[in-house]
């Protein structure tokens, strides 16, 4: 199959569809994206072959998936922003359930004030749902991900729901080569969905049943377990993906130019794929600093951080989003995994693009440039803000 | 790598011919990337759209500061927005106007190109003369005064890309080809 110009959203929809999604349930109005738009447009056609149902709203279509991936179809939804917000009950209810339910969610910033633009809070607010959450760096991962997460979802070892992230605009609105791998290869790689115990009329079983407190915190201990072994899991799954169809996205950290590495920023999505090019720039100057991309914020990939703080003095981490009361959520994590590391390097947070404004190589140069120094001044850094004038002076 | 901003108005086309002058480039195997200038679109609004094309993968994802060719799609902009701003030293503007490259007065450090694009467009029937559709004209322009990308890709890629009236976007692209100054 030939390699082909197209946006993320493009990238998210054909994922769903080499995935099979059977069922695909969706609210169709803004903050939603093109994602919807391309599947309906393959359903009409006859392309994908699949279940459209239009609903009235996000708080819907979780539920409509949840229904469908309750009688063992691979089901399929995106949102983004508010729609995310607006599904909030019912991801709980997709992860309680176990059920392996695939969703894009377009990163945008949540209002007020209004806005359209790229940034996490939409998914971080939602990180503590039970759901798997993958953050992507280009529309190649954003297609590749989608039918990874199905595998990794879908295996009984997890029966956890995941949301594949682009970042709005950067990924979404953007045109780039993605390959599009043939169908036949995605079906070697991602068998049939096998649920363990379906909704049947002719074996009828009761789910989602009322849990008294001797029973209901082993419930949530099997998410927990399920969580932990699912890190295994996108790790074999992706390495699998790279074998059949040559690229890995890194498992659960992408490493780039860590080797020697004196100082380290972590971060996820596009800017990671930005922040390459302000590692090289740097490296040309002979600075030793290294990305550590969080491709996968749940689980938590603490031991990949932990093995990174043995390698560098130094780690800033930087945040598009954050949780007001303490920092941004990829900081605190990270600084809550340290705690247990033998070796606790310097961290500082760097809160940065937030509502969309832009990330040139510049500014991660800049950052890279204090986390070289170990700079001090506060354990959280608003980046650029206008107010400081620190737009211009960096 | 090579960068391309494209001004426009909203209902031009700048977005498409962006995605159109990516997929092109993509044709002759580069890497390319194009995307809006991340904004609500309006009707009529000033417009702005990048185009990057490189032989190898980018990872840049952030605005173009310093273009290497400007593309106007509409010369009533030059009075509104600051087309040149950041255009590399000895950069080319392509101007959408019925003028000589020698009478626009851009200053001194950046190549001019112009075509009628508008009356191009017109001819073939891509909108009308107060709302003309100038983006696939404006390709075949670039195409010619920049040398970066063949007018068969060019071509190519409108017969493949254009929302409507294949033919006679590609037939433009053509025309205005032959009808560049620079």
């Amino acid at each position: 199959m030939p390699m082909d110009v197209m946006t993320g959203n493009s990238a998210q929809a054909y994922g769903a569809k080499l995935a099979r999604a059977e069922v695909v349930a969706a609210y169709p109005i803004t903050p939603q994206t093109t994602v919807v738009e391309k599947l309906a447009d393959l359903v009409a056609s006859g392309e994908m072959k699949a279940q459209f149902i239009k609903v009235e709203s996000e708080h819907s279509a979780m539920a409509a998936c949840i229904a469908a991936s309750a009688t063992g179809a691979r089901a399929y939804t995106a949102t983004a922003a508010h729609g995310l917000a607006l599904m909030h009950e019912m991801l709980i209810w997709a992860a309680g359930s176990r059920l392996p339910i695939v969703m894009g969610n377009i990163n945008r910033a949540m209002a007020p004030p209004w806005s359209v633009w790229a940034d996490y809070q939409d998914s971080i607010a939602e990180r503590d749902t039970g759901w798997m959450q993958f953050y992507c760096q280009s529309s190649q991962e954003v297609l590749d991900t989608v039918i990874q997460a199905y595998k990794v979802a879908e295996n009984h070892d997890v029966l956890i729901p995941a949301m594949v992230m682009e970042d709005a605009f950067y990924l979404s609105h953007t045109f780039e080569p993605v390959d599009v791998p043939p169908q036949k290869d995605v079906d070697d790689f991602l068998p049939p969905y096998d649920p363990p115990v379906k909704l049947d009329v002719d074996n009828p079983v009761g789910l989602c049943a009322l849990v008294p407190p001797d029973h209901y915190m082993e419930f949530r201990f099997k998410i927990a377990k399920a969580m932990e072994d699912s890190r295994k899991v996108i790790q074999e799954v992706d390495e699998e993906w790279e074998k059949k169809f040559g690229r890995s996205h890194g498992g659960l950290v992408e490493r780039y130019r860590m080797e020697d590495a004196d100082a380290a920023i972590i971060a996820a999505g596009t800017m990671s794929s930005t922040a390459r090019v302000a590692i090289d720039n740097m490296r040309d100057k002979g600075k030793k600093v290294g990305l550590a991309r969080l491709r996968v914020f749940r689980p938590f990939p603490y031991e990949e951080i932990r093995q990174i703080a043995k390698e560098v003095d130094s780690i800033g981490v930087l945040d598009r989003s954050y949780t007001f009361g303490h920092g941004g959520a990829f900081y605190t994590e990270t600084a809550g995994a340290l705690y247990q590391a033998p070796e606790r390097p310097h961290v500082k947070n760097y809160v940065i693009g937030i509502g969309g404004r832009d990330i040139p190589p510049k500014d991660i140069e800049g950052i890279l440039e204090k986390v070289l120094t170990k700079e001090d001044g506060g354990e959280v850094e608003w980046f650029g803000l206008r107010t400081s004038g620190s737009r211009e002076v960096n | 790598m090579i960068q391309i901003r494209f001004h426009g108005r909203g209902g031009q086309g700048s977005v498409v011919a962006s995605n159109i002058l990516a997929a092109a480039a993509f044709l002759e195997e580069k890497w390319v990337q194009s995307f809006p200038f991340f904004g609500v679109e309006r009707r009529g609004a000033p417009v702005t759209a990048y185009t990057k094309i490189d032989d190898k993968p980018i990872w840049d994802r952030s605005e173009i500061t310093d273009p290497d060719y400007v593309i106007v799609l509409d010369a009533s902009l030059v009075a509104v927005v600051d087309v040149t701003n950041g255009l590399k030293e000895n950069g080319m503007v392509l101007l959408n106007s019925e003028s000589k490259p020698e009478d626009i007065e851009l200053g001194d450090s950046f190549r001019i190109a112009t075509v009628d694009a508008t009356e191009v467009a017109v001819a073939h029937g891509l909108g009308s003369k107060s709302a003309p559709i100038v983006n696939s004209s404006i390709l075949g322009a670039f195409s010619k005064a920049s040398g970066e990308v063949d007018i068969k890709s060019i071509e190519a890629s409108i017969l493949k890309m254009a929302p409507a009236k294949h033919k006679e976007n590609a037939a433009a692209a053509l025309e205005a080809y032959e009808k560049v100054q620079f």
